[in-house]
């Protein structure tokens, strides 16, 4: 199976245990990932808040050099995965918006997650488990923008995605339901104000301890990085002590598989996954 | 342009007959549900709620609008957009509105935010073509005059701890990524029209 891939720029550095994860699963699952040549970043909120035409001219570029590779792309950060559908959906009905680029339209646009729980595949992974998850207590978190505004994203279930829910169970964890699959984690405020990030991801922590969840799975490294790295700094300033590990999907896949790995992706968490998974009898 | 703190002035429809052109976007479509406000997970650090943008958008308020945090605290994560019963991209008039302060080179309200924004761009534009992190936070210290505030209240070293912790678990590097081969091509991106 041939696809092509854009990693966007967070999984060359501070996401490398997303990209291991996804480079280690593909292997697993026999698909071929084809980074796009000389591909750019999207832009990201930056350009979409102060310079829209950039916004759109950065990603339809990064779009432009897909098509030449004539497959479909995948893309595993919710944001680079919006904003080349933004850039697609300008390119293909209001072409006056960008006359200099040129955009057929015929190649697919993948949010990775929606890729990989594709029916056949997800056969194939349940036909691979070798270290069931146990009844791993999960919630799982969709990036937002994965998902919305649907009229860009083209997704039925918006407003209450399920399929990494679908992936968890048949992986043999235990997804439980909760009414914060889709909300924001603050994204981009990280730096800027993370006075932000920290009231939104204190609620999705207690939101999620209160669902019975003793980790949270996500398929973003936006989300990941904004719920895994301040967790300690969340814990210290309300004085409880949180204890959520912050899983990616793709290590998720990984650990069930039983790629030799998984630890080495797990390592470069803050919150430690590692007691968890031992205790759960997984590692 | 009216001007004011009442909104009970002569409306104005110069904003809303821009927004609609440069976007596409119709304010005055909203009838005032507030269901954008309703699921608006950052309404508690906004000073106007999102539906209250929209009105002063459409009555032409544009000082007040321009001059509210709430368009620079929106995270953009498409909720509101989604929801609207009248189909306006509320988002998108968030994103307009900030663009437009700074093309005007309004003093913003959250300054930190747009130093952020500004020093991502110059870090995609200094690569050559992708996001150096370690750069990013250097270059929005500066920018936002945050870097000397922190080095005075001490909160410099819990960043440069937190670097260093990056650094350790393998998800930071100091070496830059690697420069496009179709810089030109790239540089083109940034003529706006």
């Amino acid at each position: 199976m041939k696809v092509s891939y854009y990693p966007g720029c967070s999984l060359e550095h501070s996401a490398r245990d997303y990209q291991e994860s996804i480079s280690a699963v593909a292997a697993l699952l026999n698909i071929d990932l084809t980074e796009i040549p000389d591909w750019n970043c999207c832009g990201a909120t930056a350009a979409h808040s102060i310079d829209a035409h950039l916004a759109l001219t950065l990603a339809a570029r990064n779009l432009i050099q897909a098509e030449a590779l004539g497959q479909d792309v995948v893309v595993p950060c919710a944001l680079c995965f919006n904003r080349l559908k933004v850039a697609e959906h300008t390119l293909v009905h209001q072409q006056s918006a960008l006359p200099e680029m040129n955009y057929q339209g015929v190649i697919k646009i993948w949010d990775l997650l929606d890729y990989l729980t594709q029916p056949p595949l997800l056969d194939q992974i349940q036909a691979k488990i070798v270290r069931p998850l146990r009844g791993l207590r999960t919630v799982c978190y969709y990036g937002c923008v994965v998902a919305r505004p649907p009229k860009i994203t083209q997704r039925p279930d918006y407003e209450n995605p399920t399929n990494m829910d679908t992936l968890v169970k048949r992986l043999g964890g235990n997804p439980y339901p909760w009414s914060y699959k889709t909300d924001c984690c603050g994204a981009g405020f990280t730096i800027s104000r993370p006075d932000i990030i920290d009231t939104l991801v204190q609620k999705l922590y207690d939101r999620a301890l209160e669902a019975g969840a003793e980790c949270i799975v996500v398929s973003c490294q936006m989300c990941q990085a904004n719920l895994d790295i301040p967790q300690e700094r969340i814990s210290r300033q309300t004085g409880k002590s949180y204890y959520l590990p912050v899983l990616y999907f793709t290590e998720l896949i990984g650990l069930a598989l039983g790629h030799p790995e998984v630890t080495t992706w797990l390592n470069r968490h803050f919150v430690d996954p590692l007691p968890l998974l031992q205790r759960r009898g997984l590692l | 342009m009216a001007v004011g703190t009442s909104y009970g002035l002569e409306p104005q429809f110069t904003l809303s007959d821009e927004i609609f052109r440069d976007r596409q976007i119709c304010v005055t479509d909203c009838y005032q549900c507030a269901k954008c406000s309703a699921g608006c997970p950052l309404t508690f650090a906004m000073d106007r709620l999102p539906h209250e943008i929209i009105r002063l958008a459409g009555l032409g308020q544009t000082d007040l609008v321009l001059d509210s945090n709430t368009i620079w605290v929106c995270s953009a994560c498409e909720t509101c957009t989604t929801r609207c019963p009248n189909d306006i991209d509320i988002a998108g008039v968030m994103d307009y509105l900030k663009e437009r302060a700074v093309r005007t080179g309004r003093p913003v309200p959250q300054p930190q935010v747009l130093a952020f924004h500004r020093a991502f761009l110059d870090d995609i534009r200094l690569t050559g073509g992708r996001l150096h992190e370690p750069l990013l936070m250097g270059l929005y210290l500066l920018r936002s005059g945050q870097g000397l505030k922190k080095l005075q209240t001490g909160a410099l070293k819990e960043d440069l701890q937190l670097g260093l912790k990056m650094f350790r678990k393998g998800r930071l590097s100091l070496k830059p990524p690697r420069q496009l081969q179709q810089l030109g091509a790239l540089a083109k991106l940034w003529h706006t029209p």
